[in-house]
This record gives structure tokens, sequence and C-alpha cells, in this order.
């Protein structure tokens, strides 16, 4: 019944908690019992909010007019740890913030609460969401619930691994270069990267702030849909928040696929491309084809300069942003003797980052100290904009795009570790529409002979959100894709 | 020593900018793969970008204001709340001269 009970979907659970075929308290043990015999195994979790998320179940049983009145009424969600929640410690999977406990909540954070959603647990990720296999977090890496040898992927791969394996309904991640859409793919369930702009950016801690989105993971496309609506709209506490109206996603979702282009690139399926993501993403085009859509050859031919112009743009940001960990006003400060103002700077933040982000800090300064600024930040500046225009142009002839979400497999932990380069060059497919600001949704798509999940990417237009969940449902629909379930 | 693009020199420069204090080794090791990244980012100079205009925003905003106006704020007990040495109405550091 456990296993039963936690694989139902978000729209299950409600369906379910209404019916009052189980309270949210029962619902919540059932997860917090399941969480706490598999996190030791899988790390999805750095924090389980087992006293916080029983008071709310508790206040859920005590009022079930609010239950029912709020769409995500009682229904548990894991929150990824770069989002602040108010009282509740949020690491960003990092020393330096381990002991952080924000007095405030992330707009996202307070739109799910308000929907009625239970704060379950902040969720595993690679310090400062950089890195593309939750290796990088200072509390252990995550571990794949499909193969626990492997990666699942990241920065969000707790988000990843929490949904998965059902230690959670859905989840929310954020997404700089594919931190969404690649552990998705990895983990074999739904996640979306909002437009930029699409979802509040408040009390998201900052890593490239041109870049970073909050988004939707789950393990069907309906809950996607669902928790977006939730997440989506203007914020005044955040300016670069647009102010634009949010349509129904769960309805529009519905809406038929005949007649649509669908624009196949060829630059992301050149060499380098694992032969079953290939052959999974051609079938599903296929898919396509059978219920009316039109398969447009097109070229997006900045493409490979996405890796380069990212890892100067994000690190730039990036240098900028984490100027603020200096021990002084939260978070971890050195203890050091006969201690002045500049070493306790160095101590701290020597001792606070790890190396990853020591990397990108030092990445980031390079590229935008004097000299340099011109040959790397501004050049990458400018090659963004052809990335950019690449899509622009693309979307003349294609309403949406279809491709792959990573050209390789879930690698092993340690894989990558030693050779940074080759960890950023497998995030080539997922970086262009971050640079470029426009949305992309990862679906499962079949699984690798080993038994891996595929993921396929689909790209859309500024605010197409609601074209690309149509796309996603539809395929869902048509081949009963997801969800499955690792044996674990 | 001047490996590529960055020597050990520019890597230490660049530390004491970034105000990070890295060991010999990782000083090496940071001098050794920035090198491959930096190497790597010479991909960029490919492209002839000289009529292009930077892009440093997704979706382009100008000055996004807001009224003038009071509003309740965090209060100072719960802004100090985090801080490692605070004495109830300051954020208090290391001796700075």
């Amino acid at each position: 019944m456990t296993e039963e009970i936690t694989q139902w979907s978000i729209i299950e659970t409600r369906r379910r908690l209404a019916k009052k075929e189980i309270n949210a308290i029962e619902l919540v043990e059932t997860y917090l019992k399941r969480i706490n015999s598999l996190n030791p195994s899988l790390n999805a979790f750095i924090t389980v909010c087992e006293e916080l998320a029983l008071k709310e179940a508790r206040y859920y049983v005590d009022h079930p007019d609010k239950l029912v009145e709020k769409p995500l009424g009682g229904v548990p969600i894991a929150i990824k740890d770069c989002l602040c929640t108010e009282g509740i410690r949020t690491t960003c999977g990092s020393k330096i913030l381990e002991s952080f406990v924000p007095p405030y909540n992330a707009t996202v954070v307070e739109k799910l609460l308000q929907a009625g959603a239970i704060i379950i647990g902040k969720t595993n990720m690679d310090e400062f969401a950089m890195g593309s296999s939750t290796e990088h977090s200072y509390f252990g890496p995550a571990r794949n619930p499909w193969d626990t040898s492997r990666v699942p992927g990241g920065s969000s791969g707790g988000s990843a691994v929490a949904v998965a394996a059902c230690l959670c309904p859905g989840a929310i991640g954020t997404d700089t270069g594919g931190s969404i859409r690649q552990p998705a793919a990895f983990c074999g369930i739904v996640g979306m990267k909002p437009t930029y702009g699409r979802v509040s950016r408040y009390g998201l801690i900052a890593f490239a702030s041109s870049l970073d989105q909050a988004g939707p993971m789950a393990r069907n496309v309906q809950d996607t849909a669902l928790l977006l609506q939730v997440i989506s709209g203007y914020d005044p506490k955040d300016t670069t928040s647009i102010l634009k109206e949010v349509p129904p996603y769960c309805e529009e979702m519905k809406k038929p696929v005949r007649n649509l282009r669908l624009g196949i690139p060829k630059e992301y399926f050149a060499k380098g491309i694992d032969s079953s993501i290939e052959e999974a993403i051609r079938q599903a085009l296929r898919v396509y084809e059978n219920l009316g859509a039109r398969i447009v050859d097109i070229s997006l031919p900045h493409t490979e300069y996405g890796v380069a112009a990212y890892y100067i743009i994000a690190p730039a940001e990036a240098s900028s942003n984490l100027a603020r960990y200096d021990g002084v006003k939260y978070g971890f400060r050195a203890e050091i003797p006969s201690p002045d103002l500049i070493h306790m700077y160095l101590e701290t933040r020597s001792r606070g980052f790890g190396s990853e982000v020591k990397r990108r800090i030092m990445l980031g300064t390079y590229a935008l100290s004097s000299g340099y600024y011109d040959a790397y930040y501004h050049k990458a500046s400018q090659v963004r904009n052809l990335i950019r225009k690449d899509f622009e142009e693309a979307f003349l002839t294609c309403d949406a795009i279809i491709a792959p979400v990573t050209p390789v497999a879930p690698f092993l932990i340690g894989e990558k570790l030693d050779d940074p380069l080759s960890m950023y060059l497998s995030d080539v497919y997922t970086l262009p529409a971050s640079l470029a600001g426009i949305p992309g949704v990862s679906v499962p798509c079949g699984f690798s002979p080993e038994g891996l999940p595929i993921g396929m990417q689909i790209l859309g237009n500024y605010f197409q959100e609601d074209l690309l969940l149509r796309l996603a449902y539809i395929f869902e629909q048509e081949t009963g894709l997801s969800p499955k379930y690792p044996s674990i | 020593m001047k490996e590529g693009k960055i020597s050990l020199e520019e890597v230490k420069h660049i530390a004491k900018l970034a105000r990070l204090r890295l060991s010999e080794n990782e000083e090496e090791l940071m001098t050794h793969q920035l090198n491959n990244i930096l190497l790597y980012m010479e991909k960029l100079n490919e492209l002839d970008t000289s009529n292009i205009e930077p892009m440093h925003h997704a979706v382009e905003q100008v000055n996004v204001m807001r009224d003038d106006k009071l509003k309740p704020s965090l209060s100072s007990e719960k802004a100090l709340s985090n801080a490692p040495q605070q004495n109830g109405v300051f954020f208090v550091v290391p001796k700075v001269l």
C-alpha cells in the first residue's frame, strides 16, 4: 500500500485527499517513512522537514474546507535548497550556508504555501547550482534511482531523485544552464524551465542572475502544468519578472497539435550523441507525425558556441553574486587567531566554498578583469545575442523545436569529476535555450539498452509554455511512457 | 611559468581579487584547469561579432520603477539573526585597520 500511495500523481493525491480516502497526516507519514528508508542511500534531501510537514498536515486535517479549496491542498512538495524557506535551513548545497535559516520565503515558496502545498524537505544540489551531476554538493552526491552508481544529473539532482524515487509527488528545481531539464532526463521525469521572467526569482539564491529560473519537476505533464500554474506570475519584488497574464496551463495543455510545425535542429544530432538517444528522439518524431504535426529541418548555427559563451557569462555573474559571502551578514565565518578583516574574508571564503565554486569564481573574475573583459565577457555576450537570433530565425519556420536533452546517458559517479571541461561540454544541448531565455521542457521518451532513462527536449518561443505542455502532454498520452518507477 | 592562456602568477593575482586563498596545490591545479577551459573559449574568436550588440538580459526591460512609499521590511532582529557576530544593532567584524 505504501508504495502505491507514493506513486500517486499530484492530481491523484488531491483526488484521494478530497474524497477522504486518506488524510494529510497519513499521507505525510507515508512519505516520511519512505524518505527515512531511502534517503540514506539516495541522498535526495539535505533537510527533511518532518515536524513542520506534520504540523501543516494537521492543519489540513483540522480544516478540510481549506484542503479542498486550494489547488495543492495537503500535497507534499520538495524544494531545491537554493530557494529561501522562512525558518527552514537553506544551504544552497554549500558549507558557507550550512546553518543559514532565511527570515523570509522565496516568492515561489510563498505561492506554493498559499496554494496549500506542504514542504516535505529541501533537496540536494550542486553547490550554488554549479554542476551537472549533484556531485559538487557539500552534503555528498545524490544518486540516480535507476542505477545508484550513476549521477542523477544536476544541479537540481536532489529534486529529480526525490520525484523519480517517489519520495514526493512533485518538486521545484532551478535551471541556469539546464539544471532542471538535464536531471529530469537522467531520472526519467518531466521538468520545465520556464521563460526567463515567467517565475519570480525573489528569494532564489543568485548564481547567474540573467539566467536563473525556477520551474516544476513531476512524474507527468499534468502535474508539471499544475505546479507551473501555481508558481508563475509577475512579482513586484523581482524587477526582472514579467507582467504578463498566466494562461490556464492545465486546460491549454489538452488542445490538439495537428498542423503544428516541429523544427529539428541538425546541430543537435551532431557527432558525439549516443545512438540510443538519437534513435529515441527520431521515434518520438514519428509519434508527432502520426498526430498530424509537420516536421521541419532547421538550423541553429551557433549551437556549438553555447558552451564557451555560457561558461564565461555564468561564472562572470557568479563571481559578482558570490562576493556577498564574506562571513559578515550570514553564513559561515572562519575562526582565525588574531583576526583582521581581510584575513577573515580570505579564510571564510577559502574554507566555505568547494572546488567547483572556487573554479567558477576564478574564471568569472578573470573574464571580468581589466584587460580581459572585452576578449571574454563582452565577446561572450555578443555570441549570446547570435544564439538568441538563431532561435528567432528558427521560430519563423517552426512552432516548437524537438531535440535531445543530453548527448549522453547518466554517467558514473566520479567519472567526470577530474575534468571540469568535459562536464561542461555535457551541457551542450541545454545551454542555448538558457542563454536565449526561452522555455524548454524535458519529457521521458524511452530507455537506453542499459535501462537508463532518455529525455526529449521541447523548446518554444518566449512565453510559449502552454504550447510546450501541449506537445509534452499528447506525447505522454500517445506513448504512455511516463510514469515508470525505478526498482529500489 | 606561462603554460598557455593564464600563468601561475595571474592565478595568484585573480585569487587575490576574488578574496580566495589557494594552497600551492590548488594554485597549480587551477592554473592547469583554467588553461584548458580558456583554450576551449578560443572557439569564440572564430566568429566575427564586430557589428553585434552584446546581450545581457533575456527579456529586455528598461528602468523598472516603483512608487517611493514606505513599506514594512525585515526587523533588525531578524536581519541580524544569521550573523556570525552581532551586538543587537550592528554586524560585528574583526578590526579593519
